[in-house]
């Protein structure tokens, strides 16, 4: 009788929890559509679970807090309607502060056409261990302007744990990402900050990406320093198919394809395959259609950073894994900066592409040559001692 | 225990900090109405949906997919006003215009008179500050449907065209969600009613006639060409209306393009699936994702010629996972004639 009483007991509990869940979703979205401009929606502290995206559209000057990084969080564990936690469209100053939102289908915030987004405090997460069926993206702000992410942490993401895409004006600080695919990516946007940041035992630490065929054609001007970057050697589980599938476990920072971009003051630390990456397009072996694309990395300043590794193979796995074994074959003797080496005959420079490196400490470098088949790889930094003009900081206009 | 006891306290505070007044309201201030009949659109028992005069029924030729529910579509225009024909876009009604969308299941698919369940009616109105889009859902009684702004879910069940059963979720939009498909530039826009999903005959009580003419005749659509000169979306599904390509594309318009359009919500992914697109990368040809996730389903490109398999666009057409699927809201089981329909067509695609 006992048993049964307590497994009756735990259906009523479970039937309940249901049902009150639901209308917590309900009310919450309620909220989100009735909310006049200008307010400041609570949420209590708790675990709370939705089955549906929650969105916010077309508003203005609106807060979204919880009570603290942990203390708050949204669990969209088991969801079974839209691919986002929240989803924020057409919006003007947004923030969204001290919460965490877990385990969403797809990303867990996504913001697209909002001009003034903050990110502070908090924490997105895929809890269990890392793999393909996490979602894409932590913090997804993607053609917004003047986007602001700090104090944050992404952890599990399948792609990207803060990604900004296609997006102007950019301060990226003082968050940390772990266990993501990428911890922090760049990608087709105007004046970035990234800085202070922490990216740690990711497949690679920070990526500043040029891709073609987007609506937000170029980026650029792109300052990354001050971060730590230390053990991105998480064996790469991004489904095939996206870009980052293709980035060795054991990067640091990859640049590919995008022009300006300062990397300086950073601790880049026990990465093992690639410390730093610049890499072309032509060097992903993908089809490149869009005619208004320009495939090479220029104007990269690299300098005053500190590397670091212990003697090691890089990693084996991927089709990187394959150009390292038979192609590089540095051995455990593996570069911390490496290019690919494709020019542009067309471009001012092409013996260098404007790719400056300078007052590194440890670094050691080498030309892949992949232009060539990697006949003649140098690992000799002569040519690239230089140094370009400093990249302008970015200011936001967040009221 | 714990967990419900913060439960009560959270409920409490989301209750407590929601304004005590739920109204929603239009721009002018005045109050939406709580139920669907008392905008009189129809006359005699609202279920049977008969439309009151100077509100008109149409329909599309190739229309939206929706968990297999059928739809009655309305047209109110204001009175004594005309729409401009186009040969491309949606049409640009007046304002004060209000576009009404029933959607029911049959009891069973081959046999109208065993009846009907009317699950939502969602309402395009044309405000002077543009369109509002508004969600009714029907009682169990069937007698009312309710202003739900926070949309719904219920359960339905009905026998198919091939007498199989079927029993399957089905969700109602929230009022945000309904900006995530009718959005043009990040403003509410109707999608379907176009002059080329509209070159088609209806069934009137005067007879069946072309819709454009009948509207034109009664006064509602002014500058139409000749009917040789009206573009004409084919019908998906008959072979007979247009080739394999056109009926293809006309499906991935109707299905993909409101978002998948260069002033769509989805822009971001550079794929563009408007019928009259041309350029072969913008429609998925050989085009790489961008922020597909999972969404790739381990396949490289989202079309890949001569290979539905190896396609990208085919993966998140068949898949209902939430992560996966597109279109990625409104959808809970797969639509099995369109997928086969765009496999048959990416088939047929020539590598260059």
């Amino acid at each position: 009788m006992k048993t049964l009483f307590a497994l009756l007991f735990s259906c009523c509990l479970l039937s309940l929890t249901a049902q009150a869940q639901s209308g917590v979703q309900k009310a919450i979205q309620k909220q989100l559509i009735l909310t006049e401009d200008g307010e400041t929606i609570q949420l209590d502290a708790g675990t709370f679970t939705f089955t549906g995206s929650l969105s916010l559209e077309d508003k203005k000057n609106i807060v979204i807090r919880g009570q603290g990084m942990d203390k708050t969080v949204l669990s969209f564990k088991g969801q079974t309607d839209g691919a986002e936690g929240l989803r924020v469209s057409n919006g003007q100053n947004i923030i969204i502060e001290n919460l965490t939102i877990q385990d969403t289908k797809g990303d867990c915030i996504k913001t697209m056409n909002v001009n003034g987004i903050t990110f502070r405090n908090v924490k997105v997460e895929w809890t269990g261990t890392p793999g393909p069926d996490n979602g894409s993206y932590g913090l997804y702000p993607v053609q917004c302007q003047n986007v602001l992410i700090e104090d944050c942490v992404a952890i599990g993401a399948s792609d990207a744990g803060i990604y900004v895409g296609q997006s102007k004006n950019i301060i990226v600080r003082r968050c940390e990402a772990y266990h993501n695919v990428a911890g922090i990516e760049i990608e087709n946007s105007l004046m970035a900050d990234v800085y202070e940041n922490n990216a740690h035992e990711n497949t690679g630490g920070i990526l500043v990406f040029d891709l073609p065929d987007l609506v937000q054609k170029r980026g650029g001007n792109v300052r990354v320093y001050k971060n730590q970057i230390r053990n991105n050697n998480f064996d790469n589980f991004a489904p095939k198919g996206n870009i980052v599938a293709g980035v060795m476990a054991g990067t640091g920072v990859l640049i590919l394809a995008t022009n300006e971009v300062e990397i300086f003051e950073n601790q880049i630390i026990n990465n093992k395959s690639i410390g730093t990456g610049i890499i072309s397009y032509y060097f992903t072996e993908r089809p490149i259609a869009d005619t208004a694309y320009y495939p090479y990395p220029t104007k990269i300043n690299i300098h005053d950073n500190t590397y670091q590794r212990e003697r090691g193979y890089p990693s084996r796995k991927g089709r990187m894994g394959l150009i390292f074994r038979f192609k590089l074959k540095f051995g455990k003797n593996v570069p911390d900066i490496i290019w690919d080496g494709i020019t542009d005959e067309k471009y001012a420079r092409p013996a260098t592409m404007d790719i400056c490196l300078r007052n590194n400490a440890g670094a050691t470098f080498a030309n892949m040559d992949a232009a060539n088949n990697f006949k003649k790889i140098s690992r000799n930094v002569t040519a690239q001692d230089c140094t370009l003009q400093p990249l302008t900081d970015t200011k936001l206009t967040l009221k | 225990m714990k967990i419900l006891a913060t439960l009560a306290v959270f409920l409490l505070s989301v209750a407590f900090t929601l304004r005590p007044s739920e109204m929603y309201v239009f721009a002018s201030g005045q109050a939406v109405p709580e139920n669907l009949s008392e905008w009189g659109f129809f006359a005699g028992k609202l279920a049977d949906q008969k439309p009151i005069d100077g509100v008109l029924p149409y329909r599309l030729n190739t229309p939206l997919f929706s968990d297999y529910a059928e739809k009655l579509r309305f047209v109110k225009l204001p009175a004594g006003q005309a729409v401009p024909y186009n040969p491309d876009d949606v049409l640009a009604f007046p304002v004060g215009t209000v576009l009404i969308k029933t959607f029911y299941f049959p009891t069973d698919f081959r046999d109208a008179t065993k009846g009907r369940r009317l699950v939502e009616t969602r309402l395009l109105v044309h405000e002077t500050n543009g369109w509002k889009a508004l969600e009714y859902v029907w009682n169990t009684d069937q007698t009312d449907a309710v202003l739900e702004v926070a949309g719904e879910q219920t359960e339905v069940a009905y026998l198919d065209g091939e007498g199989n059963a079927h029993r399957q979720t089905y969700v109602m939009p929230n009022l945000n969600q309904c900006k995530g498909c009718h959005n043009r530039s990040e403003k509410l826009m109707p999608i379907g009613p176009s002059a080329r999903q509209l070159n088609g005959k209806l069934a009137y009580a005067s007879g069946p006639e072309n819709q454009l003419t009948h509207w034109q005749k009664h006064g509602l659509l002014t500058n139409l060409p000749a009917l040789t000169d009206r573009p004409k979306t084919p019908v998906w599904n008959d072979a007979t209306t247009g080739t394999l390509d056109t009926r293809a594309r006309a499906w991935l318009d109707i299905n993909c393009a409101h978002c998948h359009r260069p002033d769509g919500p989805a822009s971001t992914s550079g794929l563009n699936l408007r019928y009259n697109e041309t350029n072969p990368t913008a429609w998925g040809i050989l085009k790489t994702p961008v922020a597909a996730g999972r969404g790739s389903g381990g396949r490289q490109y989202d079309i890949t010629p001569g290979k539905p398999d190896e396609s990208i666009l085919v993966y998140r057409l068949e898949s209902t996972d939430p992560g996966i699927m597109m279109p990625e809201v409104a959808r809970k089981v797969t639509h099995r004639e369109g997928v086969t329909l765009v496999r048959e067509w990416i088939r047929g695609l020539k590598a260059e």
